[in-house]
């Protein structure tokens, strides 16, 4: 019993720290079309800089949290505008240009911080946990499902109650449209390419301690990110949460009960939604 | 028996009903006009016709054949062929290629992996005939990219007739011409026999009502008026469509 | 004799002669390498050159491939049976990826690519009954057809020049047959392609089997070169070079994925004993080449040869002072 205790903790902690990761790319691809494959890189990079400034520099996890987020707004901002922008005729292009951007940060993070998995020490104040069930459950993994909750609620307020989530919406519903009513739909392209980065950076460093971060956590992510999409919708806040914690789930409790399918188990739900829905999978938005 | 006969389609994208019981008979070698004014849903019923749109309600039928039931490309095998209001031919391509491609349609050869395309001669052949029938000889070997859109239009023409189609079907194939170019693609239709039977979707007035044996008229998804020329030009209620625009 | 006849020609040759003009038998091995990749290369701009598809999963068909040649042999197979096997698996394989990824076109059958060759890297990974996991298979030995050792990299790379040259014919046949037009209407306008009679999912599909097939046959020759097959080959970024390779050489073109195929290879493992971070290298070219030279460097190297030509006739004194 304690076994799928313990499991069930891990996948809600793990399905919060997807969701910081899927929320992201699931509004990039949603507003721009763009599956953002340099995504899973900077949930790695955003770990990695977010366990220096925590590590090296001694920062308070929270600050050193944030500045990875503000790093990889600021990285992924630099990506749009000087890169994507200069390519807004040509979906194809501007992912052929992520995976470019995906090859040179991974490599940048080995030369950087070498080829050793970095593990972050959870921060103290988040040590330790409480037994209650006859299940211990650690204060620093209910950290990570409250704090994606939070965010959760964040977007959901943004999305819903600002300016500026109506005209993402606007834009991920009818991208012409929005235009033609006068959104700035470029500037608005960047700030949701910021934002998205930005989640992403944090879950980085966030799931530092859990995850540990290191070379090729990029290629693992990314996957899981893609999936979730495929799952809830692109551009849908509560289909990327309800995604990411079933995902989270599969993920655990595939690989203690099937290890050696358990990536299969993974993927089983995209392949049959795949050849159930009979008019394809993106409807208006694949081709 | 009828060329293309359609009955009591329907059509509803969401709560927007864009088709609504429409009924048409065009007889064979018939040059039957539908005009109506933006969002009388015209293209959407040819798009039910060739079988992009499936319809909610309602049959088809090409010469008797039912096609419903058919998807888009069997339905281009039995005779229906078809222009676009915009362009969409091959850019890369040289005019005859683009023609070449229209008479790979409907030859099994297509599925070949193992033949050379450029040396089918009989295909060759009857591109180049296909080109010169819409005077467009000289161009044959000439990217798409060095013509003119009327010479466009001409080429789309000329890839629907080399189908040897028993129903074409044109959408808007006037629009954007000038007014030379409309000429010519008025004399290469007066030029087509009549086994082809002919229904065109025109919004331009003049060249249209002089083309058109028979007029339908439809307006928000429906038929509203048949006839001859002079009745359709006369009825009340076109006027009021046209007019209160 | 067009001057492109000749330049071909003289690659022909030149690559004939590899043996001899290349220093040594690294190079030689080298050489084999490029010629690989760009069997694999072909395969894959099949799809995304003449298709119109692109996929980042390929390398899951080219590691089924040689997963199951190494399986195969290990389990006591001989070479010939083993090669068979792998072909018909991967071909297998790749009806199924081709099923489920062709559910979507454009940007989602990018997307369903990626998930499905990491499901196969997964099942390399984590199933280790069958692949041994991370520890991978070995080789023992490379086959000896009518009697030609193998092992010997000279006779190694005559062997993969032959399959090479065989491919590269298969595809400029299918290229030019009336299939590969077809192909190529549906790359450009599908909907006009129903219109006009073809059955655009299943060309696709065809499109997706002889794709399958030069990348199986790529995987085949790659797991007797390095004599050994592990999860990594058929990572994201196995998958995301091959695309590399074939955009930065041109697709859709036959001798794009080759050029493309050569500046990877090379970069990789000529650069990198010169530069320590050439995966950086590496995607940096490629973010170069899809802002500046999109189409890739066979077709622009003619544009960019133009424009450095146009520059030297209007500054005949720097022309002058550089020759100088």
């Amino acid at each position: 019993m304690s076994l799928w205790g313990i499991l069930a903790i891990n996948s809600f902690a793990f399905g919060g720290l997807l969701f910081l990761l899927s929320a992201g790319f699931s509004l990039i691809f949603g507003l721009m079309r763009v599956p953002n494959l340099t995504h899973g890189s900077m949930f790695m990079l955003g770990g990695y800089v977010g366990a220096s400034l925590y590590q090296t520099w001694h920062l308070p996890f929270w600050l050193a949290a944030l500045g990875a987020a503000a790093a990889m707004a600021a990285f992924g901002g630099l990506i749009e505008r000087l890169l994507l922008r200069r390519l807004s005729g040509s979906i194809l292009a501007q992912v052929l240009v992520t995976l470019g951007i995906s090859f040179i940060v991974a490599d940048f993070c080995l030369l950087v911080w070498t080829g050793d998995p970095i593990s972050v020490t959870t921060p103290k104040s988040l040590a330790g946990g409480v037994r209650a069930f006859g299940l211990f459950f650690t204060f620093y993994r209910m950290a990570i499902i409250l704090v994606a909750c939070v965010v959760a609620a964040l977007l959901w307020a943004l999305l819903d109650k600002t300016r500026l989530g109506a005209m993402i919406r606007a834009g991920v519903d009818d991208p012409q449209m929005a235009r033609v009513v006068g959104i700035r739909v470029s500037r608005l392209f960047t700030t949701v390419f910021c934002l998205g980065a930005a989640l992403a950076g944090f879950g980085g460093i966030m799931g530092a301690p859990v995850l540990t971060v290191y070379p090729g956590l990029d290629t693992d992510m990314l996957p899981l990110a893609l999936l979730i999409v495929i799952l809830g919708g692109a551009g849908s806040l509560l289909g990327s949460l309800i995604g990411s914690f079933l995902i989270g789930f599969l993920y655990n409790f595939g690989q203690a009960m099937f290890p050696e399918l358990a990536y299969f188990v993974l993927f089983l739900p995209m392949v049959l939604v795949l050849a159930l829905r009979p008019q394809g999978l993106f409807g208006r938005s694949a081709s | 028996m009828t060329a293309l006969a359609i009955h009591q389609l329907e059509k509803s994208f969401g709560g927007l009903r864009v088709t609504c019981g429409v009924d048409l008979a065009v007889e064979p070698g018939e040059r039957r006009l539908i005009i109506g004014p933006n969002g009388a849903g015209k293209t959407t019923l040819f798009n039910l016709v060739t079988g992009e749109l499936r319809p909610d309600r309602g049959a088809v039928a090409l010469f008797g054949a039912e096609l419903t039931r058919l998807p888009a490309r069997a339905r281009a095998h039995l005779g229906l062929s078809r222009t676009y209001q915009i362009i969409t031919l091959f850019p890369k391509d040289t005019l005859l290629r683009n023609v070449m491609l229209s008479l790979l349609g409907r030859e099994k050869r297509r599925w070949n992996p193992l033949l050379r395309l450029d040396a089918q001669r009989d295909l060759l052949e009857r591109a180049e005939a296909a080109l010169a029938r819409v005077g467009l000889s000289a161009k044959a070997r000439r990217p798409l990219a060095e013509t003119s859109y009327g010479e466009r239009r001409r080429v789309e023409i000329a890839m629907a007739l080399a189908q040897n189609p028993r129903v074409l079907l044109l959408d808007e194939p006037f629009a954007g011409l000038s007014v030379d170019e409309r000429k010519d693609v008025q004399k290469l239709l007066a030029g087509i026999p009549r086994d082809v039977t002919i229904v065109m979707i025109e919004h331009d007035m003049d060249v249209a009502l002089d083309f058109a044996e028979k007029i339908s008229v439809m307006h928000f998804g429906e038929v509203i008026v048949e006839g001859t020329r002079a009745e359709v030009v006369a009825d009340k209620r076109v006027k009021e469509i046209y007019l209160g625009e | 004799m067009t001057a492109i006849r000749v330049a071909l020609l003289a690659a022909l040759a030149a690559l004939i002669a590899v043996p001899w003009w290349v220093p040594g038998d690294y190079y030689v091995s080298v050489a084999s390498q490029i010629l690989i990749y760009a069997i694999f290369a072909l395969g894959v701009d099949v799809l995304i050159g003449y298709a119109g598809l692109v996929s980042l999963g390929h390398a899951g068909l080219f590691g089924l491939a040689s997963y199951t040649v190494a399986a195969a042999l290990a389990g006591g197979s001989g070479q010939f049976g083993a090669i068979l096997l792998a072909l018909a698996v991967a071909l297998a394989g790749t009806a199924v990826f081709a099923a489920l990824s062709l559910r979507a076109t454009g940007i989602g059958f990018i997307m369903i690519t990626l998930a499905l060759g990491q499901i196969m890297w997964g099942l390399a990974y984590r199933w280790v009954d069958l692949t041994n996991g991370d520890n991978g298979i070995n080789v023992a030995s490379r086959p000896m057809p009518f009697g030609l050792d193998l092992e010997v990299a000279t006779n190694f790379y005559f062997a993969v020049l032959v399959v090479f040259l065989l491919a590269l014919l298969a595809a400029w046949i299918f290229v030019h047959s009336p299939f590969g037009a077809s192909l190529a209407g549906t790359r450009d306008q599908p909907r006009r392609m129903t219109a006009l009679g073809f059955h655009v999912w299943l060309i696709r599909f065809f499109a997706c089997m002889f794709s399958g097939l030069l990348t199986a046959v790529a995987g085949i020759l790659f797991v007797y070169y390095t004599k050994f097959i592990s999860p990594p080959s058929l990572q994201l970024t196995s998958s995301a070079e091959v695309v590399l390779m074939v955009i930065s050489g041109g697709s859709g073109t036959l001798l794009g994925p080759v050029v493309g195929a050569a500046l990877v290879v090379i970069v990789k493992n000529v650069a990198s004993a010169y530069i320590e971070r050439w995966n950086m290298l590496l995607g940096a070219i490629f973010v170069a080449i899809v802002l500046f030279m999109p189409e890739g460097l066979v077709p622009g190297a003619p544009r960019i040869w133009r424009a450095v030509l146009r520059w030297l006739r209007a500054n005949p004194a720097a022309a002058k002072g550089a020759a100088e």
